[in-house]
């Protein structure tokens, strides 16, 4: 394995497109992630945020350009000055660094709170049934659901289902954690639950991507901003550079946009 | 000798004689169910794997089985294995014929299902590190069999009755019986 202290960033994206047929989402995307940095990434829909985010653990394929994770390529190889796609097993294995939480959660409706945190610990990772269940309950009670081990998803509310796959992913521990619009689908009086147990592994230092409407909550947990518009990056800096001070026009009416909602 | 006659003086008799053939009719559903239930997932998953070829593959599987008549099959099988040098006994021979006719079926029960689980499910699996394999037998399976058992119990009952056709090539089961007991009176 890698031995020499890691100085890079821990992501880095160099110049991703990605296009749907005639649809270019992603035109050249390019940006760092360092460790233990927070970055929102903002923008209207449409501007390719989900499509970045996706991109960067190959749930999408970019068309074109590469993501490194401590720099090592992501989802491809160099063969003979050749890019070629990893295999499944590969793929899978450079995965379980990135955690991803969805906009629609994507519990597994089949088992419980439990078993929704452990599955993957236990047939990816290897650890026996009691490991995994000892791990998982400390990741249900980091989210604060130690009363709901035994539920399953149907019996949780949105704001708990979201909490529980947060746990899924931590139980993971992964280097990078990626967040979908991970409120969106929630019902106004469940956001301020999740984004407290966002703001909690924010201040434990781990490394966040978040594409988010909650301005605020950017504002006060990102180390930088992102705003992305038609497929790019059109501004980033310091929270209150982009979200009070922005430089670019379409910032501008974009923040005021979402203040008249 | 008016129909209700027969039946209050034979009755018995013919019951008891038709039950003579249940042994062969379960063994040949029992062994088609089994190879069917197996097989067709196989060709279910080929028929959704990533490379066109076994996808190709697979729908040709399904539409040649699902449009011949499983009479013709089985004859090809009873009387046409035997030039490639092998020689299935006839009991051999339903139960590879009609296993091989339901699994063209089957698959398709087996297709619907997981297509049925949202792509959100294995998204997540992947996003956990499982590799395609894993994500398919740990999260979309278990689901879906939820979906497909119905299904698969009416394909059993069918199959059951279906298997009729294997006295063609001399398994002596329930329908060769009843064609004796018709010609006996």
């Amino acid at each position: 394995m890698n031995t020499k202290p890691n100085v890079g960033p821990l992501l880095r994206i160099d110049s991703i497109h990605k296009q749907f047929g005639q649809l270019k989402v992603l035109t050249g995307v390019s940006m760092n992630v360092e460790r233990g940095e927070k970055v929102s990434i903002i923008g209207p829909s449409g501007s390719g945020k989900t499509t970045l985010l996706r991109c960067i653990n190959y749930l999408e394929k970019p068309s074109a350009g590469h993501i490194y994770i401590d720099d090592k390529l992501i989802g491809e190889k160099e063969m003979g000055g050749r890019y070629v796609h990893l295999s499944d097993r590969e793929l899978a294995r450079e995965r379980r660094e990135i955690g991803f939480v969805f906009q629609r959660f994507n519990l597994f409706p089949h088992l419980t709170a439990l078993g929704n945190v452990t599955i993957a610990p236990q047939k990816v990772l290897g650890l026996s049934r009691k490991e995994a269940e000892d791990q998982g309950r400390k990741m249900l009670e980091k989210v604060g659901l130690s009363h709901k081990i035994s539920e399953y998803p149907e019996r949780l509310s949105g704001g708990q289902q979201q909490r529980v796959a947060i746990a899924r992913v931590l139980a993971m521990q992964p280097k990078l954690m990626l967040f979908d619009e991970a409120t969106s689908a929630l019902d106004p009086e469940l956001i301020g639950e999740v984004l407290r147990v966002m703001r909690q592994l924010a201040e434990e230092g781990s490394t966040m991507v978040i594409v988010t409407h909650e301005i605020q909550f950017a504002s006060e947990v990102s180390d930088r901003v992102v705003f992305m518009d038609q497929g790019n990056i059109v501004e980033q800096g310091k929270p209150r550079e982009v979200l009070f001070k922005p430089k670019e026009t379409r910032t501008r009416e974009f923040l005021k946009h979402i203040q008249e909602r | 000798m008016g129909f209700w006659e027969i039946i209050e003086k034979k009755g018995w008799y013919f019951l008891t004689t038709l039950l003579d053939g249940w042994p062969e009719t379960l063994t040949v559903a029992i062994g088609a169910l089994i190879f069917a239930v197996i097989f067709g997932l196989v060709v279910a998953l080929l028929r959704l794997s990533r490379w066109r070829m076994l996808r190709w593959v697979s729908t040709a599987y399904v539409e040649f089985f699902r449009g011949t008549p499983a009479l013709v099959q089985l004859f090809v099988i009873y009387f046409g294995l035997p030039d490639a040098g092998v020689n299935p006994s006839p009991m051999q021979a339903a139960i590879v014929s009609l296993g091989l006719n339901g699994a063209a079926y089957l698959s398709e029960v087996y297709r619907a299902g997981i297509e049925s689980i949202h792509g959100g499910q294995t998204e997540a699996a992947l996003s956990l590190g499982m590799t395609p394999v894993r994500a398919m037998r740990y999260i979309v399976l278990p689901q879906a069999i939820w979906t497909m058992l119905p299904p698969i119990t009416n394909f059993a009952i069918v199959l059951l009755k279906d298997t009729a056709i294997v006295f063609a090539v001399g398994v002596v089961e329930v329908m060769p019986l009843a064609r004796f007991l018709v010609t006996e009176t």
